[in-house]
């Protein structure tokens, strides 16, 4: 077991066109830095310098918004599924 | 004249104010002979920019029987356009079914619910491309019911703004623009305003905002690159891209509603600080930055989310 990453359209220039990936993390924080282990440069995208999840991108954890979890220090297991989207209100 | 009571909501589409910032170009650093003057689109009764491309599309359709009596307007939009279809076809009598990425949000729903649209979502990880593609199919499997508005490639979307928006701007500056400014989205706007201001003045120069990267959070803008192009788009018309940041974006929008008292969209925050780097450069001009929409409608996004507060 691992944890899911659902990838939207335009991160997957970096993920050879993968709409998703594996990775073996306890928080959402470790998750995505594993990410970006395997697909370079991703979490600069996702992330402030600091770790803060970028104010206009929504992280999700089977569906809940990662904010009201503790942000990038959301803890996570095995089976979990995250999702990153560009917030928007008409959806990008 | 028409008498009393004949007034129709679509005859307020267009006309729109042109207004002067007063304070944020000269605190950023412009010359005071550098005017920054703002085309206000959300003084359309859609409140956006959208309401002219989607009352020319569907006048022209009907003009010429591609939208008939039983027909639904249906189309792919993330936000203004389908706003603008909903109140327009509500207007007219049409039926609206719009496709929009379920990443929406419930807000966004809500508006167009109000309006009596049938609502479609699609896969929020295959943002507004995969709606795209589920609308052509969807015109594709059912002409008969459907007009597929199709804002990406309908002519007249460019033809809104070249007998609309450009006329306006080329006679509330008295000729006297020297840059326009416009994100692209459909390109509608650039496209059409920025063909009517060259055959005036081909010294005017077209300046296309866009995002920095394909992933960004600007609603209703597109990055050109990495998209699907729009069928109106001609890149060779445009005289200089600018590239901005959403942060930075989502920051102008929020100096603008405090400074300047324009309660704006993240669009509008792109353009206008495209508008300011490129007064920054100038020792006069006349430069005008086209604001697509009001902040109302993004009350739920980050735009204006309180920094570093948990979301409720």
């Amino acid at each position: 077991m691992a944890i899911k990453v659902l990838i939207p359209t335009p991160l997957r220039r970096f993920t050879n066109d993968q709409a998703s990936a594996e990775v073996n993390a306890s928080t959402v924080g470790e998750a995505l830095a594993a990410l970006d282990a395997q697909f370079p440069g991703i979490q600069a995208r996702i992330c402030e310098p600091d770790g803060r999840i970028r104010r206009f991108v929504n992280v999700f954890v089977n569906g809940s918004d990662v904010r009201s979890l503790g942000g990038a220090n959301a803890e996570i297991k095995d089976g979990d599924e995250i999702g990153i989207i560009p917030a928007m209100a008409g959806g990008q | 004249m028409r008498s009393i009571g004949q007034e129709r909501l679509t005859d307020r589409v267009g006309n729109t104010p042109l207004i002067g910032l007063e304070r944020l170009p000269a605190r950023m650093g412009t010359d005071p002979a550098v005017s920054i003057l703002i085309k206000a689109e959300w003084f359309n009764p859609g409140g956006s920019v959208k309401d002219r491309a989607a009352l020319r599309i569907i006048e022209d359709a009907l003009a010429d029987g591609r939208l008939r009596q039983g027909m639904t307007i249906m189309d792919a939009t993330s936000g203004n356009t389908g706003i603008a279809y909903a109140m327009i076809g509500a207007a007219r009598g049409f039926p609206v079914t719009l496709v929009l990425p379920g990443s929406c949000s419930e807000e966004r729903k809500r508006i167009l619910h109000a309006y009596g649209v049938n609502l479609i979502l699609s896969d929020p990880y295959e943002g507004s491309d995969g709606a795209i593609i589920l609308a052509r199919q969807m015109a594709a499997e059912d002409p008969e019911k459907y007009f597929y508005a199709d804002q990406y490639s309908s002519p007249s979307n460019l033809f809104a703004h070249y007998d609309g928006t450009g006329p306006e701007i080329l006679a509330q500056t008295n000729g006297e623009i020297t840059h326009f400014v416009a994100c692209l989205g459909t390109s509608g706007t650039m496209m059409g305003t920025g063909r009517r201001l060259k055959e005036y003045n081909p010294a005017i120069q077209l300046v296309a905002v866009q995002p920095d990267d394909q992933f960004h959070g600007l609603e209703g803008l597109k990055h050109m690159d990495s998209s699907i192009v729009p069928a109106i788009y001609d890149p060779s018309l445009i005289d200089r891209f600018v590239e901005v940041q959403t942060e930075e974006s989502y920051d102008m929008a929020r100096r603008l509603a405090q400074e300047e008292g324009l309660f704006v969209g993240q669009s509008a925050g792109a353009a206008v600080l495209a508008a300011i780097r490129i007064g920054q450069e100038l020792d006069s001009g006349v430069v005008v930055v086209l604001v697509p929409d009001g902040g109302d409608k993004y009350l739920s996004t980050a735009l204006w989310r309180p920094d570093d507060q948990p979301e409720q």
